[in-house]
């Protein structure tokens, strides 16, 4: 066996910056999945790429601009309508700050 | 006559001469659908009274003889990834199971502009992310040519919807190949615009770098009127581009004579069905006998292509669905101790495993560490393998290809996602390089299966691809066929 792409911990870690909850089971089973990807992934390396330019965007494009001129936004009520919670005119959300 | 079996100019020809109205189309779909969607299994919402309120109202303007086009009161059903002001848009996921968008995505507008009937909204894997419609948080979609088999994805709703004539044409969208491996799939045609031909406002973005928006139909004509609908501008996405909309309806008929086909070696490859290889090579003929020229061109960075489009469609992912945090709108998971579990228990529960995959992949391609050696390298082979289709360009005027290796495959067998994600591997270096690219029936195997032929154009040239497609769906009949359903 050569050694694994991804570990656990990277795996944790990465659950940690995707804000995503992973059982024991799932990350073990997340880990394998995403390393056998990975090797599939790694046939790039054998591709030189020296000197050749990113492609962000398929069609090119520089700034787009407009006029900015003010106009009507959403009701408010309409845009607070899917919220989960809310309170008044705010979104409702648990406790952010330490007391 | 049923109505159900009609193309949109057929079905358009017999409202605007007052043989039927759009109140009686509407109502036989509603009909089809109901008998049949317990089967086929394509739409997750039926707008049943709207399409009826709609439909009276379009023949209040046939009856005027003032219709607003080529799509006044044709029933229609969209994927359910473009947003419907009032009709819950839930993605496939469940974590919009109860979202309502306050607007319509611009498509929707100019649909509902043209007079068109909206039936409902259509399955697909959750957030457009599989190849097989069985990664709907929901339900799987079922292909019409055999029930067992997967209509393909992520537009599986979309491509199965026209195949069982449960609408006279529907929208899809395309980030890899999810309009046109569905149509392959389902043996209709489906075709996907350049790169900004289609303003994205009120698509609901899985990759927005290469994303678009784009029609099924029964016939390449029926595209072409919805694709002229749903182009131009849109002050609202700033990535779609200023350019002149053609009447691509009427420029169907002018054939292929003196036309340059290029044919790629790379997509014929080891492992490939070889009842899909035969016919394209028929189907490349049939364009020759039409008085195109055929030549082989070289796209030689295609095997890259994949391994390319699995960091950067996850890494675009990553960022746009961090947006489903339980705050604004969607699920929100009970009894986190702060925001931050808050956060993760609601992804956790709301999100599907491939899209959890898909943000962990991306998630990892641009973390500290890996950002260069895995985003910053596919995109400078994003670079190699749009320079491949330049360069075939110069010489040729329409790239001519499958679709995909296979035919549809049957429900749960690809368990793997590896070998899920092989199945895009001649679609997806199209959206890499922006280029337009249609499917669409050429063909079926002796088990009677569909196979898909793709032809891919320059940048904003769909008027080329859809004059090929037209001429050989004039010189063959695979496109009237209908699968075995009641």
């Amino acid at each position: 066996m050569s050694e694994p792409r991804i570990s656990m911990k990277e795996v944790e870690h990465v659950a940690r910056l995707s804000r995503l909850e992973l059982s024991e089971a799932e990350k073990e089973r997340m880990r394998r999945e995403l390393d056998s990807i990975l090797a599939y992934i790694d046939k790039l390396r054998a591709l030189d790429t020296e000197g050749v330019e990113p492609t962000s965007h398929a069609v090119p494009m520089t700034n787009v601009l407009r006029p900015d001129a003010p106009r009507p936004s959403f009701p408010q009520d309409e845009m607070l309508a899917n919220a989960p919670e809310r309170s008044g005119e705010f979104f409702r959300v648990p406790k952010i700050i330490e007391e | 006559m049923t109505l159900t079996l009609l193309t949109i100019h057929e079905l358009g020809a017999r409202f605007r001469s007052g043989e039927s109205s759009s109140a009686e189309a509407a109502q036989a779909y509603l009909e089809r659908i109901e008998a049949l969607d317990p089967q086929v299994r394509a739409f997750l919402t039926v707008t049943r009274d709207q399409a009826l309120t709609q439909a009276a109202a379009a023949d209040v303007r046939l009856k005027a003889r003032k219709p607003l086009g080529p799509l006044d009161g044709i029933p229609i059903a969209l994927k359910d990834v473009l947003c419907t002001r009032g009709i819950r848009t839930t993605c496939g996921s469940k974590i919009l199971e109860r979202f309502v968008p306050p607007y319509d995505a611009t498509v929707v507008e100019r649909l509902r502009g043209a007079g068109a009937v909206l039936l409902g909204k259509l399955n697909m894997d959750e957030f457009a992310m599989g190849s097989s419609t069985e990664n709907s948080g929901y339900f799987a979609t079922r292909n019409p040519w055999d029930l067992g088999r997967v209509p393909g994805g992520s537009s599986g709703g979309s491509a199965a919807a026209v195949s069982a004539d449960m609408a006279t044409a529907t929208l899809g969208t395309d980030t890899g190949g999810s309009i046109r491996q569905p149509a392959a799939f389902c043996g209709t045609v489906g075709l996907k615009p350049t790169y900004g031909r289609v303003s994205r406002y009120g698509l609901v973005a899985f990759a927005s770098s290469l994303d678009q928006i784009g029609p099924f139909a029964k016939d390449v004509e029926d595209a072409a009127h919805m694709l002229r609908v749903i182009a131009g501008h849109d002050p609202m996405d700033s990535t779609s581009v200023d350019a002149a909309v053609p009447d691509y309806a009427a420029e169907l008929g002018t054939g292929v004579a003196g036309l340059k086909l290029g044919i790629p070696a790379e997509y014929f490859i080891d492992g490939m069905d070889p009842e899909v290889e035969a016919a394209v090579r028929d189907a490349v003929k049939t364009l020759e006998k039409l008085g195109a020229r055929a030549e082989p061109v070289s796209l030689p960075h295609t095997e890259y292509g994949l391994a390319a489009y699995y960091l950067i469609a996850p890494a675009e992912c990553s960022s746009n669905l961090a947006r489903y945090d339980g705050v604004k709108y969607g699920l929100r998971a009970p009894k986190a101790r702060d925001i931050v579990d808050m956060y993760s228990k609601t992804r956790a529960q709301g999100f599907g495993r491939e899209v959890k995959r898909r943000i962990m992949l991306g998630t990892y391609a641009l973390s500290a560490g890996y950002h260069d050696a895995y985003y910053g390298k596919a995109q400078r082979v994003r670079t190699l393998v749009r320079r491949d289709f330049q360069q075939a360009f110069e010489r040729v005027d329409l790239i001519v290809a499958p679709t995909t290796p296979n035919v549809a495959f049957k429900m749960g067998e690809k368990e793997d996602p590896l070998q899920m994600y092989l199945n895009d591997v001649f679609t997806i270096p199209v959206n890499l390089a922006g280029l337009p690219g249609l499917s669409m029936p050429a063909g079926f195997t002796r088990s009677g299966l569909p196979i898909g032929l793709q032809l891919i154009g320059r940048p904003f040239d769909e008027t080329t691809v859809l004059r090929a497609a037209h001429a050989f769906e004039r010189a063959t009949d695979w496109h009237a066929r209908k699968p075995p359903l009641p």
